[in-house]
């Protein structure tokens, strides 16, 4: 697989604001450190060559920002798409969520983004930087001199289970076409379904009771893209700020997850960016995975405009009472 | 100065935990937390906690008190439930600090006496820190790590733990304990100190500055366009202030329990869109506004009303946890210019 380098990118960036293509780049920039890039829109070509970054921490899924940076400005906006975030990107035209002509997507290859919190678990406190030129990261601490860590062992959830390395949406492609992938992603949910409704119950209420109600699991998420969040809604009668008690944390979560069902890519940002560390992934998974075996393979975003399975109804459709069926286990 | 042997220092939780609930800081799946210290559990090494130590004084939620409706009569009830002696132990200098910025908030009239019998029956003995992170940025605020203050403060070494009290109810626990401690001198803890000092120095952070901000900037920054870009990808979620030891903005709300009502405080956030939502609407109505709002609290606001002191401690959990990276360090870096790089 070519090694998308950010010279690459910023050589394209530079090349489509020039010719006009395009008004606006949207792309990481970087930060303090060598892993807090944030994200940002760049309208100057020497802005781009002095701040663009690219590399093994660009993990966010730029789709979403589309909804907004689309409704701002004349003129197209540069993104660059891995191949996990062009689903999310498909689902949202899909959902008519941004007006596709103002955007000029560039697919670029991708062999797996890191997670800064598994890094800093294996090396200790007082990171100073991170060289992440090759597949053995090299991490310079405050306190123990150079570390070495191999980068597939601190790769992102996402990553580590890469459902595709095919781009099912651009407008330009860098570097060669990838494949799907059959990863072992279903994994850890049929472990939770393997479990007794007791342990089922005691595992959730473990990780949802650490839930701050930040939101940032919604904030993120390309499929919760309402205009006003019910839960944000005062009028609603459930907008909450807080958790009152733990019940209301699985109601958020739960009524999330169901909210997003047969739209979730699966993209991992929730899980990404959840301060912590609550597998809410593994939420949106359970349901991919019951519509995948209740109705066959169905990957959302997969095709622009595919009707997802909860809301096409055929007559081969499962009857209701197969629900009930499987509550008695 | 008192020590201890750290084998020895679950016989002293215990002595404590006899009289009072004592906190910990222990490691679970999504990092170190505070919890209630029993037989077994083991203190963290960790340098913080994920949530700050401003838990136990201004909780995420609480409820204030409860009405009871019977035709016509209606019942107040007093559940206040802030009646407890607690023992925090392993506070970090940056949250010890924090609670001087919430005690000018909360205790400044009119008292909030839900805080003030928290803090009246809450104990701190914090905890020097050995690593300070990559993110910390306390010396800033004009911050001592190696001297956190505290009703005790603590150093850890490989083998021992020393404590020295630093007010009335410092004494009194660290008496109540001195069966299991010994009188030692400052020797160990003064070149703890300049070890910590040494750090310091180090730090990629260390040259973050506040000369730039303080009591009368708001004309300056407030229409700054700097604003613009700063703000354009705030995703609008509460994570920063919800891990922030110092963020002390709440929202009071009636709970209807079809028996009655349950008036409750929980934690607001300005950067979610209800904040400071008012009948007429809201005066922050853009993401720009309210994330302007954040940082004009912590480095203009706050220091104009309260002696030029600034709301940030300089701990680093929200450059730690912003889902997209954006925090007070680059936004004072941005707005200040060059020379706090």
């Amino acid at each position: 697989m070519q090694k998308i380098t950010r010279d690459i990118l910023i050589e394209k960036a530079e090349k489509l604001l020039s010719d006009g293509t395009v008004s606006r780049v949207l792309g990481w920039k970087k930060g303090e450190f060598s892993y807090d890039l944030t994200p940002a829109v760049f309208t100057e070509v020497n802005d781009i060559k002095e701040n663009f970054v690219f590399d093994d921490f660009s993990g966010a899924n730029f789709s979403k920002y589309l909804v907004k940076e689309t409704r701002k400005g004349d003129g197209k906006i540069l993104v660059f798409l891995k191949p996990c975030d062009t689903y999310s990107f498909n689902q949202l035209l899909t959902e008519h969520r941004f007006d596709r002509e103002k955007v000029y997507a560039i697919g670029i290859p991708c062999d797996g983004m890191v997670d800064i919190d598994k890094i800093k678990k294996m090396v200790g406190d007082g990171l100073v930087s991170v060289d992440a030129q090759t597949n053995t990261l090299k991490v310079e601490t405050l306190y123990d001199g150079i570390k070495e860590v191999e980068k597939e062992k601190v790769l992102l959830e996402r990553c580590a289970n890469c459902k595709s390395k095919k781009h099912v949406a651009y407008d330009e492609l860098i570097g060669e076409e990838g494949e799907v992938i059959q990863s072992a992603r279903f994994d850890e949910v049929a472990k939770i379904e393997a479990m007794s409704p007791e342990e089922r119950f005691a595992f959730w209420q473990n990780e949802l009771s650490r839930c701050i109600r930040c939101n940032a699991c919604r904030d993120v998420c390309p499929a919760c893209t309402c205009e006003k969040c019910v839960f944000d809604n005062p009028n609603s009668g459930v907008q909450n700020k807080a958790p009152a008690n733990s019940f209301e944390e699985q109601m958020f979560h739960i009524i999330r997850a169901f909210h997003v069902a047969g739209r979730c890519t699966d993209c991992g940002e929730c899980s990404r960016v959840c301060p912590q560390h609550i597998p809410l992934h593994l939420l949106n998974r359970k349901f991919i995975k019951d519509i995948n075996e209740f109705y066959g393979e169905y990957q959302a975003g997969e095709e622009q405009g595919s009707r997802a399975p909860l809301v096409n109804y055929t007559k081969e459709d499962l009857e209701p009472s197969e629900a009930v069926n499987r509550g008695d286990n | 100065m008192r020590k201890i042997s750290l084998s020895n220092l679950d016989k002293v939780f215990a002595l404590i935990a006899e009289n009072a609930k004592l906190y910990i800081p222990v490691d679970g799946k999504g990092g170190a937390s505070f919890k209630l210290w029993e037989q077994g559990v083991k203190m963290s090494d960790a340098l913080n906690t994920v949530r700050s130590a401003k838990d136990f004084f201004f909780p995420q939620m609480e409820t204030l008190m409860e009405f009871k409706t019977e035709g016509k009569n209606i019942e107040i009830i007093d559940n206040r439930s802030e009646k407890e002696d607690f023992v925090v132990f392993g506070v970090r200098a940056c949250d010890a600090k924090s609670f001087e910025i919430l005690d000018r908030v909360f205790l400044s009239e009119p008292v909030d006496t839900y805080y003030a019998s928290r803090r009246e029956k809450g104990v701190i003995v914090s905890l020097a820190c050995g690593k300070p992170a990559e993110t910390c940025f306390c010396k800033t605020f004009g911050i001592d790590p190696s001297n956190p203050a505290g009703d005790i403060t603590a150093w850890k070494t490989e083998t021992d733990l020393y404590l020295n009290a630093n007010t009335e109810k410092g004494e009194k626990l660290l008496s109540s304990i001195s069966s299991l401690t010994e009188e030692c001198d400052e020797k160990v803890v003064e070149e703890q100190k300049q070890k910590i000092s040494a750090i310091m120095d180090k730090l990629p952070l260390k040259n973050v500055s506040t000369e730039k901000f303080g009591v009368g900037k708001t004309k300056e920054y407030f229409d700054s366009p700097a604003w613009d870009e700063l703000s354009s990808h705030c995703l609008g979620c509460g994570t920063c202030t919800f891990v922030c030891p110092t963020c002390q903005c709440y929202d009071i709300k009636d709970f209807n329990t079809n028996k009655g009502v349950q008036r409750f405080r929980c934690w607001d956030s300005c950067m979610y869109s209800d904040f400071t939502l008012m009948a007429h609407g809201n005066s922050r109505a853009s993401q720009k506004e309210r994330f302007r709002q954040r940082f004009m609290h912590k480095l203009v606001y706050y220091p104009d009303n309260n002696d030029g002191m600034f709301s940030c401690v300089g701990c680093g959990r929200c450059l730690a946890k912003c889902p997209i990276s954006m925090n007070i360090v680059k936004v004072m870096k941005i707005l200040g210019g060059k020379e706090n790089d």
